[in-house]
């Protein structure tokens, strides 16, 4: 059905574009003169005609859902729902879906029956609904359309502004994505917290997100409390830091200062393909190569290593980090105006002086920028921590331990059911929230910095 | 008067020059450590490079053979009757035919029958089944059928059990090694390339499963997701470039742009969660919504690419284009866009290369579920590529490790190729001013 | 035979401190220096002057081996400080370079305090090994720039935050700290104001007490007010050398007149 009304529209854009090109260019042929070309009076039907009916079937297509599913509730007697949980409700209604596709599990009741048979009708009626008022709207459109042609009408510039609207759409699209971010982490976590309340998660130590099923079973007490998530987030990033800002910082030194141009060839290329590898990819390495190997040392040293300890997720994203911090430090290096490292060189100073001294110190707004989007992107990294880091909380600083962070867990309470009345559903929007504010405030920090400290040099 | 000793410069005379030639030394003793200490790192970047490959090819190659048995297989009329097809016992017809090489197994003994019939996989009686129903006239007559071994005698073969650990901690007894390596000697057994790996979809058993579920999923996710960020981000992108006055609006679009450029990936998934599965309703575990989110994650990578190739393109075009009578979007569409184009088609399909690595926002919506079929349409269940990788590598089958391994050469082969091509526009069709 | 005491400085006024002779500086295939030779004297203001592009700065920058940082630029010929061959491979750039100063055209003052500004050659060199010494380097440095009495308050200021006639005059003040044999100043008065550039004309001429100095500039009358030595360059040419007055009142090359006279540059 979707598929028809489509192509119906499609079908009527061609049709007006060509009729209104024709009537353009008979105007044309007839010896008066157009203020626009032929083709831009086409342009103009067809934008016309496409615009509204995309609009149209989009919402007809996202709201039909909701709409059926409200009307069908609506019609249920009103015994059958009784007393049932929101959770409850959602199971009748996808067996009733089930049903209303032809899959039979036992013996339903006659009002599930009757209502499956509804449910199938109101589909029906909603898909022929829809066609015929696309047909109905995209032959008033063609005919306004048509009805504008004429040797005076400005085709051009309706086209244009259509074309104008359509950009400015196009660039708060943006703006939709960051406020259903907002609303949708905002939504659930007020949710959230009016099942847990704030301090507990704001200030609890014990992250144990197992909640009862049945109203009888035995409820972990304080259990939603994030700060060993956090720790353990932080913990990660640590050791990430301790492996990408040396290495990047003294490659990005090496390679800006004194790196013949054949290895600087070289070497950035590489440096590129260790920033492009996947992070799944990476969370593989960490447990193929580098947690194995890791446990092997421990143990030749007679430390006592976890099998998924921080050390090996953490260097890991180090690696993974090293590039990103390596190629911020360059350009922050070379940003710095060729007249202070002239004039360190013209004093006497080697060129290692010249870079340590001079050029690394007035590089240091950008580097700390470079720096702290790295941490942004540590704490907000999730593959490699899924399968290389643990899942117990545990309110512990030893690299060596396992620790879980608030990416690891965001993902593993909405792997498996996921209905939205849960406090485990409802805990993973309130950890992405708490992240989200996180990393935007790194982030904006970071900016801030850059582009404060560029103002010097410009 | 330029007397020099023949082989040491003059030594200097002011005092400035004696303390400078003193503190050389140490001076350049520390650039040489401080060049080693640079050059090191870059060596160690090189090297965690290496190794991530290195082990991957050295765990991977071993899954693109995959060893087989073929066997002589009389379908027996008495275990599949015509008239019973597609149903038949199509498990003891190729029990029997691998029976008849192993003349010392004692197929009354429970254990011994389960034992032989367990060598070969177990989809084989599945392809046995489709053949003859395909063809029912094969009934009663011997055919030929090249089938995998299961996991455990693969593993054997490849030389990954090794043949001295003590039994009992084996995945192969003693026993069933010894029949093994009669139908070896039978050669009956060889070890052809893998193309199951990419022709089949996924499954529990190791030796029968494939990729195409995942790059079929892939597929369809990248489509969408091109089909819908390259239009809204290169409009987006001419209009805040070309056209958007410099106000706090645009000032405001162009922050949130650069900040959704730098949301973890995983908040996109809960975004896709909320809205696309729970207010919008779509189906779950489609690639229609993971394409749709990876569109969004997509999308400032390609305003932002394309904002510099429109930069690129001199002022002196644009003027020139508005002396000649053009109208300002006249002067975008028909000059600026094209001339601009290469630089942000290589902006595209590295944005596109990013998207197909993407794992944690496909996982949220559900492309992690265990789907044995090739999704026929972007709105059916499906997984991908990278969230196939994430599902194999936490199966506990030793198959699976190799697998997975290859499964990453797949994923690493397909992002090269992108970004040689990326490349390759570049260098190419990039014009410098 | 002059008297080789070490430790002493030995200033002669009437023997070359550098001696440049048949040098070519090509910038990749461009032939940008050709076959200068030139006497450059201690205790001398010598100024280059020129049209753009003719060369003067480029040869400057031969003089204490900066053109060494640019990669496509090649020296050749026979440059001798004290009799010394400069280009000599034993020899470290970095070591001439605490002999032979030099002063830019745009002030650029590091982004560190002025004591720090000043300090920083000392103490790369290792020329004072005590708070005090550097102390008394850092004002004997900042009095020979006449900045002393204006910063001797704030030394701990940035260097960025001064004026631009005080930045210049702190970049002097930074170049003579290592107390070299040789000043090198291009262009050195361009980016300052009317009285800031009276300033440093004044500093000029105290410096060449204690060292050569060498000036590059394109305007004349500041050759002629500075100067006592003046070399014209054209087109990487030397075309004239000598003595500021006779250049300007009596030029023997008709390309010197013509510049002089303002019919080319």
């Amino acid at each position: 059905m979707i598929t028809f009304a489509f192509l119906l529209v499609l079908v009527a854009a061609i049709l007006g574009y060509v009729m209104n090109r024709q009537a353009a260019t008979a105007i044309r042929a007839g010896g008066g003169r157009l203020h626009s070309l032929a083709g831009y009076h086409g342009a103009f039907a067809a934008l016309t005609v496409l615009v509204p009916l995309v609009v149209l079937l989009l919402a007809w297509v996202a709201l039909q859902g909701s709409v059926i599913t409200g009307l069908l509730l609506a019609g249920l007697p009103p015994e059958a729902l009784d007393g049932l949980s929101d959770g409850q409700v959602q199971l009748v209604l996808s067996e009733i879906a089930s049903l209303a596709r032809g899959q039979v599990f036992g013996t339903p009741e006659p009002w599930k029956i009757e209502a499956a048979e509804r449910l199938v009708r109101l589909q029906g009626l909603s898909g022929w609904l829809m066609l015929a008022v696309t047909a109905a709207l995209a032959a008033a459109l063609i005919a306004f359309a048509r009805g504008r042609v004429g040797a005076e009408f400005r085709a051009r510039q309706g086209t244009e502004r259509i074309v104008s609207g359509l950009m400015i759409f196009c660039s708060t699209v943006a703006i939709f994505t960051t406020i259903g971010i907002v609303l949708a982490l905002v939504f659930e976590t007020a949710k959230f917290l009016s099942m847990v309340p704030l301090t507990e998660f704001l200030f609890g130590t014990n992250w144990e997100p197992q909640i009862p099923i049945r109203a009888d079973q035995i409820a972990a007490e304080g259990a939603f409390g994030w700060l060993p998530v956090l720790l353990g987030t932080l913990v990660i990033t640590v050791v990430a830091m301790v492996v990408a800002v040396p290495v990047g910082l003294m490659s990005a030194i090496y390679l800006n200062e004194f790196a013949p141009r054949s290895v600087r060839k070289v070497a950035k290329p590489v440096l590129e393909i260790l920033a492009g590898v996947p992070t799944v990819v990476y969370g593989f390495f960490a447990i193929l190569v580098v947690a194995p190997a890791i446990r092997g040392a421990g143990q030749a040293l007679g430390l006592d290593v976890s099998p998924n300890t921080a050390l090996a997720a953490g260097g890991v994203m180090g690696i993974m980090l090293i590039p990103f911090i390596s190629s911020f430090a360059d350009d922050a290096l070379s940003a710095v105006p060729q007249a202070l490292r002239d004039g360190a060189l013209a004093l006497g100073a080697t060129r290692a002086e010249t870079m340590l001294n001079v050029l690394f110190p007035a590089a240091v707004p950008g580097i700390v920028g470079g720096v702290l989007l790295a941490v942004s992107r540590a704490i907000g990294e999730t593959m490699i921590v899924v399968m290389a880091a643990g899942l117990i909380a545990k309110m512990t600083i030893n690299p060596l331990d396992s620790v879980t962070t608030v990416t690891v867990q965001i993902v593993t309470l909405l792997i498996g059911d996921t209905s939205f009345d849960n406090p485990k559903t409802l805990a993973a929007f309130a950890l992405g929230m708490m992240l989200f504010i996180v990393t935007l405030g790194i982030n904006v920090l970071a900016l801030r910095i850059v582009r404060k400290y560029r103002e010097i040099y410009d | 008067m330029t007397d020099f000793t023949s082989d040491a410069v003059r030594p200097p005379v002011n005092s400035t020059t004696a303390a400078v030639a003193a503190s050389l030394g140490r001076r350049n003793r520390k650039q040489t450590i401080v060049k080693g200490l640079g050059l090191a790192a870059v060596a160690f970047a090189f090297l965690m490079l290496f190794i991530l490959v290195a082990s991957l090819v050295a765990t991977g190659w071993r899954a693109f053979t995959q060893t087989h048995i073929t066997l002589q297989v009389f379908v027996d009329p008495a275990a599949v009757p015509v008239e019973r097809l597609p149903r038949g016992g199509f498990d003891d017809v190729l029990l029997a035919a691998v029976a008849a090489h192993l003349p010392d197994a004692d197929l009354d003994d429970r254990a011994t029958r389960r034992s032989v019939a367990a060598i070969v996989s177990n989809g084989a009686q599945f392809a046995l089944r489709d053949r003859v129903v395909a063809d029912p006239s094969l009934i009663g007559r011997t055919i030929t059928l090249k089938v995998p071994v299961s996991d455990p005698y693969d593993q054997l073969r490849k030389g990954l059990i090794d043949r001295d650990t003590p039994e009992a901690n084996r995945r192969v007894s003693d026993a069933e090694i010894a029949r093994f390596d009669a139908l070896e000697a039978a050669g009956l057994i060889s070890a052809p390339l893998n193309t199951a790996l990419i022709t089949n979809a996924d499954s529990r058993f190791p030796e029968l499963a494939g990729l195409r579920g995942a790059l079929v999923g892939s597929f369809w996710a990248l489509l969408v997701c091109f089909v819908i960020s390259f239009p809204l981000g290169i409009g987006a992108a001419i209009y805040l470039e070309e056209f958007a006055p410099r106000n706090r609006m645009s000032d405001f679009i162009e922050v949130n742009i650069n900040n959704l450029a730098a949301v973890p990936s995983v908040v996109f998934g809960l975004l896709a969660l909320a809205v696309f599965l729970g207010w919008f309703g779509m189906p779950r575990s489609a690639p229609v919504v993971g394409g749709l989110t990876l569109a969004l994650m997509t999308m400032p990578t390609i305003i932002i690419a394309t904002r510099a190739a429109l930069k690129a393109v001199p002022p002196s075009i644009r003027e020139a284009a508005l002396g000649v009578g053009a109208s300002r979007q006249q002067v975008v569409f028909h000059h600026v866009l094209p001339l601009a184009m290469p630089g942000i088609l290589t902006g595209t399909i590295i944005g596109l290369a990013q998207a197909l690595g993407e794992t944690a926002p496909l996982l949220l919506i559900g492309m992690n579920a265990f789907i044995t079929s090739a999704p026929s349409s972007p709105f059916e269940a499906a997984t991908a590529l990278p969230t196939q990788i994430f599902i194999w590598a936490d199966s506990p089958e030793r198959g699976f490790v190799s697998r997975t391994s290859a499964a990453i050469l797949v994923l690493l082969t397909f992002l090269i190729a992108m970004n040689a091509i990326a490349i390759y526009l570049r260098s190419r069709f990039e014009r410098k001013w | 035979m002059t008297d080789m005491r070490p430790l002493e400085r030995i200033v002669n006024t009437d023997k070359a401190k550098i001696t440049a002779r048949n040098c070519d500086v090509f910038y990749g295939t461009t032939h940008a220096i050709k076959n200068v030779s030139i006497d450059i004297d201690d205790n001398t203001v010598t100024a280059f002057i020129g049209p753009s592009g003719c060369g003067k700065s480029t040869f400057l920058r031969c003089l204490n081996r900066m053109n060494d940082t640019i990669d496509i630029c090649r020296v050749s010929g026979d440059i001798r400080l004290d009799g010394e061959d400069i280009y000599d491979p034993r020899i470290d750039p970095v070591q001439l370079r605490a002999r032979v100063g030099m002063v830019f055209q745009k002030p650029n003052p590091f982004p560190k305090s002025i004591y720090d500004n000043v300090a920083y050659g000392p103490r790369i060199h290792g020329l004072a090994s005590s708070k005090a010494e550097f102390d008394a380097i850092v004002e004997r440095a900042l009095r020979r720039a006449a900045l002393w009495d204006e910063v001797k308050d704030r030394l701990a200021a940035p260097g960025t935050g001064l004026s631009g006639g005080q930045q210049q005059r702190l970049c002097i003040a930074r170049a003579v700290a290592t107390e070299p044999e040789v000043l090198l100043m291009d262009e050195p008065c361009s980016a300052l104001d009317p009285i800031a550039t009276a300033q440093v004309e004044e500093l000029i001429d105290e410096l060449r007490a204690q060292f050569s100095v060498v000036i590059v500039t394109h305007s004349m009358q500041q050759a002629a007010r500075v100067s006592q030595k003046t070399a014209f360059f054209h087109l990487g040419d030397l075309v004239e050398f000598g003595e500021t007055g006779q250049i300007f009142t009596n030029p023997q090359d008709p390309r010197t007149e013509s510049y002089i006279t303002g019919r080319i540059g």
